[in-house]
């Protein structure tokens, strides 16, 4: 379970703090897929930093229950000056698996070849993506973060990251932020809205997005 | 900003210890790998790289007769100045500013500032310890250094300026993540603190007002310390331990204070 009660997240900037999240709460049971849809800049990913831990609320509690991911479709956590393999083994030490086992897994999944040998700085941009989920796939969670992973890869690898998410991870509690109503429509059983830092929660898939449709045809 | 924020899990103290130093240690393994690569002598350069200052240095004042005012070892001289001089110096500059090239670790929850800094200064502090150690057995060998006359005393003098280093680090380090100006500062200081630092002179040879406010500086208190250790028979060492220890004792508390403030109010995009 992982619960978050009145969270509140403040960014400080050159005019002073601004709000990002307002009186944020959310429930998330185990197994349970749960879609966040919201506009840019509606604090989606501030969002999934707090829940993820990597932020700390400036007020409010969050509990984790279960073991939570890093946010994933995330690709920027490599050290470029370090191979592939070497970025996988500095992962594989902060959560205290062994990498040895993992190699076979990396190689197959991210298609890279010997270029895991070579320097993250020479990859092309599609190449890190791969490199990026490959290691997420590495380390077991309860709950994935996913934060608009839609964009990974060419269609064929696209197909092969929903296939090693959705479907050999059903049994994972999922937290999927978007933009894209189809995405979450298609992976989730539950979806809220965030407008301007509110969390607004429905009753059903179909309510939250004619709720989201509203909301975005107003900012039109 | 009103209530605390606390971010509950379900950890004890012994696991969070657990996960820390298994934290730790990765960050290590991967900062010796991202600073010294796998290419010609690799990590080697981590005490490499200090001896060569210090050797330059020892050898800059052995040809110059350097003013230290009495007639003692000048090899043990500069190698104890010197290698006080990495400490309170170099580990402030290995922490400042250190969590922009870190940022994409920080991603991962039990990756903390506090873990980023406390890799780095391990690290320097071996590298400095261990350029130490093989300088005074190198120069022994060839017979330009008598070993420490009190190898204890050299060690809780050594330990004394890695504790103040760290906690400046700490200090220095935090606060030039709120503010370039820290990072700017920090350079003319350290060069203006290194001739009043106590590596190149003994408290001794100055004049009595000029030691006062030289006592001043903690870290003056440990170099004296350092020599007294080394060639105790042949100087008048002026220190303090006390006095020391609560400087460190302010600047880790300062500093911590100042890390915890980047970890509350981290952003990472």
């Amino acid at each position: 379970m992982i619960n978050l009660v009145d969270v509140n997240k403040d960014y400080f900037t050159r005019s002073g703090p601004v709000r990002v999240l307002r009186d944020v709460n959310l429930t998330v049971a185990r197994g349970e897929r749960i879609g966040i849809v919201g506009r840019n800049g509606a604090g989606k990913s501030t969002l999934i930093r707090l829940i993820s831990g990597a932020e700390l609320p400036t007020s409010g509690t969050i509990e984790r229950g279960m073991s939570v991911s890093w946010p994933l479709a995330f690709g920027g956590a490599f050290q470029g000056s370090l191979t592939g393999l070497d970025n996988l083994r500095v992962i594989c030490r902060i959560y205290g698996v062994d990498a040895g086992k993992r190699i076979g897994f990396v190689e197959d999944f991210s298609e890279l070849g010997l270029y895991l040998q070579e320097p993250v700085k020479t990859y092309s941009s599609g190449m890190r993506a791969r490199l990026a989920f490959a290691i997420s796939m590495v380390i077991d969670f309860d709950c994935f973060l996913i934060d608009e992973i839609v964009a990974v890869g060419d269609a064929r690898f696209h197909a092969k990251c929903n296939h090693e998410l959705f479907v050999n991870r059903a049994d994972r509690a999922m937290i999927i932020v978007s933009h894209n109503a189809g995405y979450i429509r298609e992976h989730c059983s539950r979806a809220a809205v965030l407008v301007d830092g509110k969390l607004h929660h429905a009753g059903s898939l179909d309510e939250a997005f004619a709720f989201y449709d509203q909301e975005t045809a107003i900012a039109a | 900003m009103s209530s605390p924020a606390r971010t509950l899990g379900r950890t004890s103290l012994a696991e969070s210890w657990r996960i820390q130093r298994r934290v730790v240690w990765a960050l290590l393994l991967r900062e010796i790998l991202t600073r010294y690569g796998r290419h010609n002598i690799g990590f080697l350069w981590l005490f490499v790289e200090p001896m060569l200052f210090t050797v330059g240095v020892t050898a800059l004042w052995t040809a110059t007769k350097a003013v230290h005012g009495a007639s003692i070892p000048i090899v043990a001289f500069a190698v104890t100045g010197y290698s006080s001089v990495l400490l309170w110096r170099n580990m402030p500059a290995r922490c400042i500013l250190a969590m922009e090239p870190n940022l994409g670790l920080l991603y991962h929850r039990n990756v903390r500032p506090i873990d980023i800094y406390l890799s780095r200064l391990m690290l320097e502090a071996a590298g400095a310890g261990i350029s130490f150690v093989v300088l005074t057995l190198f120069f022994h060998f060839v017979g330009w250094l008598a070993l420490p006359e009190d190898i204890l005393e050299v060690i809780a003098a050594w330990l004394m300026l890695a504790w103040m280093g760290m906690a400046l680090a700490f200090l220095i380090g935090a606060l030039s993540e709120f503010s370039e100006t820290v990072e700017k500062l920090w350079h003319p200081t350290q060069y203006l603190l290194f001739p009043l630092s106590g590596a190149a002179f003994l408290v001794n040879a100055l004049p009595a007002q000029a030691q006062h406010y030289v006592l001043f500086l903690p870290m003056v208190h440990g170099v004296e310390m350092l020599r007294e250790g080394y060639f105790g028979s042949q100087m008048v060492a002026h220190y303090s331990l006390g006095y020391m220890a609560v400087c460190n004792a302010v600047l880790t508390l300062l500093g911590l204070a100042q890390v915890r403030k980047v970890s509350m109010t981290l952003e990472l995009q």
